[in-house]
């Protein structure tokens, strides 16, 4: 069943001309926003898929922790809608200057500091619409908490770079904002900081981020007043109260450090791996799982480090975005993630080579 | 050219045998017939099969050599973890190998700093916790089953408990698989970072049933344990009031760690099981647990207690030590125990529905309970909508077992209805396939279909069970006609 044509509902169109791409074997590169363009994925120079206009929120019910809102909807239209009732996006996205969207952020699984303890935008996605690369409009997952009906295919859309199929409709899980946060600080090296962040984030207090920066271990404590004042009072360290534009520059990534243009780096590892100097300044968040660096670099280098931090290294931003961007995978992933592909979109015509040049 | 089924029907089992004997100690393969009768089926025991034969490999390369076999002879492979699950999923298929995991049993690392531990699938959940405990670490999902379930069947379920709503499902608290596919080639997926490079297959392969490969290893997330938690009870005269209470739980910012209503009859069950102290008289009975600090939960019980008298608890206590805390949970937890003494069989259900639909589905469940004249006892994951009607019948009356079943399709049909769906965690397996076209259409299933044949090209992996095979079904393996639904 298709949707009706409410407005902000493009369904019909982008339906239609997914069909006719796909008739026409013309390869299309879905776009929003634009704010994720030149980051992430490798370049691709389909034409343009304009879905910005498929927008809005559909169905909020705070008492039922729902909201519901098409994939061209602004973070921003969906954080003010949350806020009036309290509430928030539990994964803290970054929102780019205002032009980030829903579709988008899912699509790059982008998430802010808070996501080792209130999850990232995968973790809250309960449920998707999507329209693959046959042009069909398909409905998994759904609004309610726990659903194994089915494979998980909301969640397989984060990180896909659309390339599994043009996101319509996302139904998100959402969180109460907490009564009261701060933050404290301390002046510590690096590896006795991710040390500290870790053993931190193993005590039961209500710690929501953990980030080294400039020689600076920063703790951010979020919750009911009483719990993060004493656990403040308990763990010592420089206080910072109100407002702290550290935890909002280093999401939006507008830190001094992310500036100019030269290549930016970023390693998804265990939170505890030991921290390689020889890359040059670096910036730790997620308590110690994302970390940055900048400048040319030897991708060799940069993937044995990965490698041995049993995770995955990716150029974010800059760079050469023509070869490879992010970590090989083994043979047979590659063959299973291709025959994924190809079940979704046989035809490659959704954001060819986005993701992997032979995806 | 001859087809899958054509080539398995010509591989006499005496063959099959004769291969697995190359691999695995005679201990480890089981062949008669009475010796297989403790693997003919999962929790949900009114779907039996037996298999060709049961193999029990001892090591991951065994699993592997196994697979391997399987795949050159195209027989069907249907893994099985500790058969506490209650969808039939670990049901064996009658031309297949039933692939056991128990023995795949050990603990391999615990990373207390990086709070993470490495496990082997047969692991059970209650284990993963306990050995954590030296850390004041702990395994976040707990399913009623948590003493025997095992982590392999936690991620082919995507398993909950009674603490989602806060520490959320396996899909969650897992990190990353080591995984065999169905031709016995391994790959590791996710890692011990946040997220994948490529696809995120950690999420496609949790809650896959067994039908896209074999889990061989787990990492998972542990997260610190509360300094304290403290369950507040409440009842209702009203199951409405009972609902609205939830809503106002919510509504105030108030995320619990656990809020599990009970009705009329449940409550009875289950006091007279467990003499927990729940109000026999009440419609409906709230438990409402908030764990943290022992700051967060004085604010947060205090909270919770107020707003139950301000809706009109009929009655109301708040746990005043861990003694007490134990208790209000025991009754609760033996609650399945407790009504299947009411009845010589129950069979759960597992719908999960929008919160403010509670009230009006079970009202319709009651209408349904009265016309099917089969005896309904609703406990229920009120924090996140997961309802658990047990149906009560005498599976030894094929009338009855008929009624059961059908009253059971009604209320997932119900569940769809009010914008929920056929499966909060329990999972399709062979119970609910027939129900997959409520929820999805044609080509959503189709879809499904196509994953699955990405994965597992000769359907070999767990046949008939998950999701409904439309347009390959000439080739495909199905089970005998007496388990395959309309």
């Amino acid at each position: 069943m298709l949707s009706g044509t409410a407005a902000g509902d493009r369904n019909l169109e982008i339906i239609a001309a997914i069909a006719e791409a796909r008739s026409a074997k013309r390869p299309v590169y879905i776009s929003a926003g634009g704010s994720k363009r030149q980051l992430i994925g490798r370049s691709c120079d389909a034409p343009i898929l304009d879905v910005s206009s498929h927008s809005g929120v559909i169905d909020y019910q705070p008492a039922e922790l729902v909201i519901s809102a098409r994939a061209g909807t602004p973070l921003t239209t969906l954080i003010e809608t949350l806020q009036e009732q309290g509430q928030m996006l539990s994964f803290d996205p970054p929102v780019l200057g205002g032009t980030a969207t829903l579709g988008g952020t899912l699509a790059c699984n982008l998430s802010g500091p808070a996501r080792p303890w209130s999850g990232s935008v995968r973790d809250m996605v309960l449920g998707v619409k999507l329209i693959n690369g046959k042009a069909e409009l398909l409905n998994f997952g759904g609004k309610v908490m726990k659903n194994v009906a089915g494979y998980d295919v909301s969640r397989l859309q984060a990180g896909a770079l659309g390339t599994l199929g043009v996101l319509s409709e996302i139904h998100l899980k959402v969180l109460p904002c907490p009564e009261h946060s701060l933050s404290l600080s301390y002046e510590m090296p690096v590896q006795q900081a991710i040390e500290t962040m870790n053993r931190r984030a193993g005590e039961p207090k209500p710690l929501t981020g953990a980030c080294w920066i400039d020689g600076r271990l920063h703790l951010r404590l979020a919750g009911a007043t009483a719990a993060v004042e004493h656990t403040a009072g308990a763990w010592g360290g420089e206080v910072h109260r109100g407002d702290n534009r550290l935890w909002h520059d280093l999401r939006e990534m507008t830190l001094p450090f992310f500036a100019g243009n030269a290549p930016l780096w970023r390693f998804s590892i265990k939170a505890t791996a030991p921290v390689d100097t020889s890359l040059g300044p670096t910036v730790i968040d997620w308590c110690g799982a994302q970390r940055w660096v900048r400048g040319e670099q030897d991708y060799t280098s940069l993937q044995k480090i990965a490698t041995a931090g049993q995770g995955h290294v990716a150029l974010f931003r800059g760079g050469n975005r023509i070869d490879e961007v992010r970590s090989p995978l083994s043979a047979v992933e590659q063959r299973l993630q291709q025959r994924l592909k190809q079940s979704f979109d046989p035809d490659g015509i959704l954001n060819p080579g986005r993701l992997y040049s032979w995806l | 050219m001859s087809t899958a089924r054509d080539l398995a029907q010509a591989v006499p089992r005496a063959e099959l045998l004769r291969c697995l004997q190359k691999i695995l100690p005679a201990t480890g393969i089981i062949q008669d017939q009475e010796s297989q009768r403790p693997f003919e089926c999962d929790a949900l025991t009114i779907y039996r099969e037996l298999p060709s034969l049961v193999a029990l490999p001892d090591t991951t390369a065994q699993v592997q050599e196994v697979l391997r076999v399987c795949h050159r002879l195209q027989v069907p492979v249907v893994a099985r973890g500790s058969g506490t699950g209650l969808c039939a999923g670990a049901m064996p298929h009658p031309e297949g190998v039933l692939l056991g995991l128990s023995k795949l049993d050990r603990i391999l690392d615990i990373d207390p700093l990086a709070r993470t531990a490495t496990l082997q699938p047969g692991v059970s959940n209650l284990a993963i916790s306990d050995a954590a405990a030296r850390y004041g670490l702990y395994y976040g999902p707990d399913p009623s089953s948590q003493i025997a379930c095992s982590i392999g069947g936690n991620v082919a379920e995507n398993s909950g408990g009674v603490h989602c709503l806060k520490y959320g499902l396996t899909v969650h608290n897992i990190l990353s698989l080591e995984l065999l596919t169905v031709e016995g080639d391994s790959l590791t997926i996710g890692g011990q970072g946040l997220d994948s490079a490529g696809y995120d297959l950690m999420a496609l392969l949790t809650g896959s049933e067994g039908l896209l490969g074999v889990v061989t290893e787990v990492t998972v997330r542990l997260l610190p344990s509360p300094e304290v938690a403290q369950v507040v009870m409440a009842g209702f005269d009203s199951v409405n009031t009972a609902g609205d209470a939830v809503a106002a739980i919510i509504a105030a910012g108030i995320i619990p760690a656990g809020l599990e209503m009970m009705d009329r009859l449940a409550i009875q069950a289950a006091e007279d099981f467990a003499q927990a102290g729940y109000p026999r008289d009440a419609a409906a009975v709230l438990l409402c647990e908030v764990d943290g600090t022992r700051e967060e939960v004085a604010t947060h019980s205090d909270k919770v207690a107020s707003l139950f008298r301000e809706l009109g608890a009929s009655s109301l206590q708040v746990s005043q030590n861990e003694a007490e805390r134990a208790l209000l949970w025991k009754g609760r937890k033996s609650a399945f125990p407790a009504v299947g003494r009411l009845a010589p069989d129950y069979y759960c259900m597992d719908g999960t529905i929008p919160r403010s639909q509670v009230s009006f589905v079970l009202n319709e469940i009651s209408r349904l309970s009265q016309l099917y004249k089969l005896r309904v006892a609703n406990v229920f994951h009120a924090g996140d909508g997961n309802l658990h009607p047990l149906i009560l019948f005498d599976a030894s009356d094929p009338q009855e077992i008929q009624k059961a079943e059908e009253f059971g399709r009604k209320i997932l049909e119900l569940s769809v209805k009010v914008g929920g769906c056929i499966t909060g965690e329990h999972g399709v397996g062979l119970e609910k396939l027939g129900q997959m076209p409520t929820q999805f259409s044609t080509a959503e299933l189709l879809q499904f279909e196509d994953i699955k044949h990405a994965f597992d090209p000769g359907l070999t992996l767990n046949p008939g069970k998950g999701v409904p095979i439309l347009k390959r079904c000439q080739e495909y393996r199905a089970l005998p006609k007496r388990h395959q639904h309309a």
